[in-house]
């Protein structure tokens, strides 16, 4: 096995040991479970529920064009070798899941790189471009109203547990740790945004404040660099693990995609 | 990543030594009595109108992040803390510097940051490495203005 990330593998570990279900302390009780929507004021939620002022639906327009391009030296579409995006619903609901071939977890977005590069012999998409988060829109749009639904894969649980870690794991020169606002106190307004509870539900989503659409990745490093931590890499094993935290903690809520953020 | 920049830009250009402009805010030693820091920070007192501005400026002292403040051009106050209106008349001015030099001395589960003690969190982002969140001086502003607000 792959270390998810060293300096927690002890951790992992440990938790591992003593894995067997429960809710933690800290946790939010399944039925006090919310939206980040549901905090937002009625217009932006009226914004979000409106395909045609959904800005995030430009992405998805877009996603679905490449989807059905011919691009590399395979000169096939993805179209070409899934057929109807709708062919992905059950699958893109399980992300992130296990991948044999790098031996850890990969997140939509990187299985959709993964596919580019390696089956469409396409040039590869950079985490952060706007062709690769229109697809991952995209896909992940068809999921809309859909169960977020983690696999039941023992191979995710170190991750998972890596994941968790992290979450509850105080960072930066301001000391705090996710858990600190997003299980503890979500209630609660920092300045003037509302807290919530960091659930993956609308991503990618359109941010008002970022004029565009942004990956749930790109919205955990701006809360790290909110507490004045050092980010983690795009892409790195530590996000990944935090997605899959993120959804397990999620299970079950409906997926919203594209969302729209203040 | 910027903000955090022009943060730090702007603590220097309060520190009253120029020798100190490499190594940014540098940390005052202190003496705690009880539940309080009786001596100002560096033996300087503070300024209640420099505290009153410093307070409202949230990318800086972040206070209005988590508390509300009584006064002052701060329309979109935290809730995630107690007020601080009347704080004046429920602590003490050496209470008060304690309190905000190092709240995790009195509470160790606190939220609050420590915001004069060198920073040993993790993942420190580089341009925070080494520094504290602010400075003695500003620090004796913030208690100068907050002793200032009696119920
Ligand atoms: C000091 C408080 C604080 C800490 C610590 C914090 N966040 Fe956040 N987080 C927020 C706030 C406030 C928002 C909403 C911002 C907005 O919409 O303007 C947010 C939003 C989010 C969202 C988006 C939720 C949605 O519905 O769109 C996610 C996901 C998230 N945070 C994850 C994290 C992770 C992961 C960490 C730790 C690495 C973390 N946060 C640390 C305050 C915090
Ligand atoms: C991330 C949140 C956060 C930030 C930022 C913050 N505080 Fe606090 N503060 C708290 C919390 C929470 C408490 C409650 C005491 C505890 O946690 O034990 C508190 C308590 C206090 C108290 C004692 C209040 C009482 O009624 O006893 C003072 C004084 C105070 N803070 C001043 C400040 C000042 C001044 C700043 C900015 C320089 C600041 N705080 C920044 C979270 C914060």
């Amino acid at each position: 096995m792959r270390r998810p990330a060293a300096s927690l593998v002890a951790f992992a570990a440990l938790a591992l040991a003593l894995l067997g279900g429960g809710a933690q302390a800290g946790d939010i009780a399944p039925h006090e479970r919310r939206s980040g929507r549901t905090f937002m004021a009625p217009e932006t939620q009226a914004m979000q529920a409106d395909d045609t002022t959904n800005p995030g639906m430009l992405w998805v327009l877009q996603g679905a064009g490449l989807w059905d391009e011919k691009a590399g030296t395979s000169g096939r579409s993805c179209a070409g070798c899934h057929g109807a995006a709708e062919a992905m619903r059950g699958v893109a609901a399980r992300y992130p899941a296990f991948d044999p071939a790098s031996g850890k977890p990969i997140d939509l977005a990187g299985r959709i790189r993964q596919c580019r590069s390696a089956r469409q012999g396409a040039p590869d998409l950079a985490r952060d471009s706007d062709a690769l988060l229109a697809l991952t829109t995209f896909v992940a749009h068809q999921l809309r109203g859909m169960p977020i639904a983690p696999p039941k894969d023992p191979r995710l649980d170190p991750y998972r547990e890596t994941g968790r870690q992290i979450f509850t794991t105080r960072m930066g020169q301001l000391d705090l740790s996710c858990a600190n606002c997003h299980d503890d106190n979500w209630n609660q307004r920092l300045a003037g945004s509302a807290v919530t509870q960091a659930h993956p539900t609308g991503y990618p989503l359109y941010r008002l404040e970022w004029q565009g659409i942004g990956s749930l990745q790109r919205r955990m490093r701006n809360c790290m660099i909110g507490v004045r931590a050092e980010p983690f890499a795009a892409g790195s094993d530590d996000f990944i693990a935090l997605e899959l935290h993120l959804m397990q903690r999620a299970a079950g809520m409906a997926i919203e995609t594209p969302g729209v953020r203040p | 990543m910027r903000g955090a920049l022009v943060g730090t830009a702007l603590a220097l250009a309060c520190s009253p030594a120029p020798a100190q402009e490499m190594a940014g805010p540098e940390l005052a030693p202190y003496v705690v009595t009880g539940d309080a820091i009786i001596e100002p920070l560096a033996g300087q007192r503070g300024d209640a109108a420099l505290g009153r501005a410093l307070i409202g400026e949230r990318h800086r002292s972040l206070c209005i992040l988590c508390h509300a403040v009584p006064e002052g051009a701060a329309p979109l106050q935290g809730t995630l803390a107690p007020s601080l209106a009347g704080i004046g008349s429920r602590l003490d001015e050496g209470q008060i510097r304690l309190r905000i030099v190092d709240m995790k001395r009195l509470n160790p589960e606190s939220l609050m940051p420590t915001y004069h003690a060198p920073p040993d969190g993790a993942r420190i982002a580089p341009a925070w490495q080494g520094k504290p969140v602010l400075g003695a001086a500003e620090i004796e502003h913030l208690v100068a203005y907050l002793v200032t607000l009696k119920e």
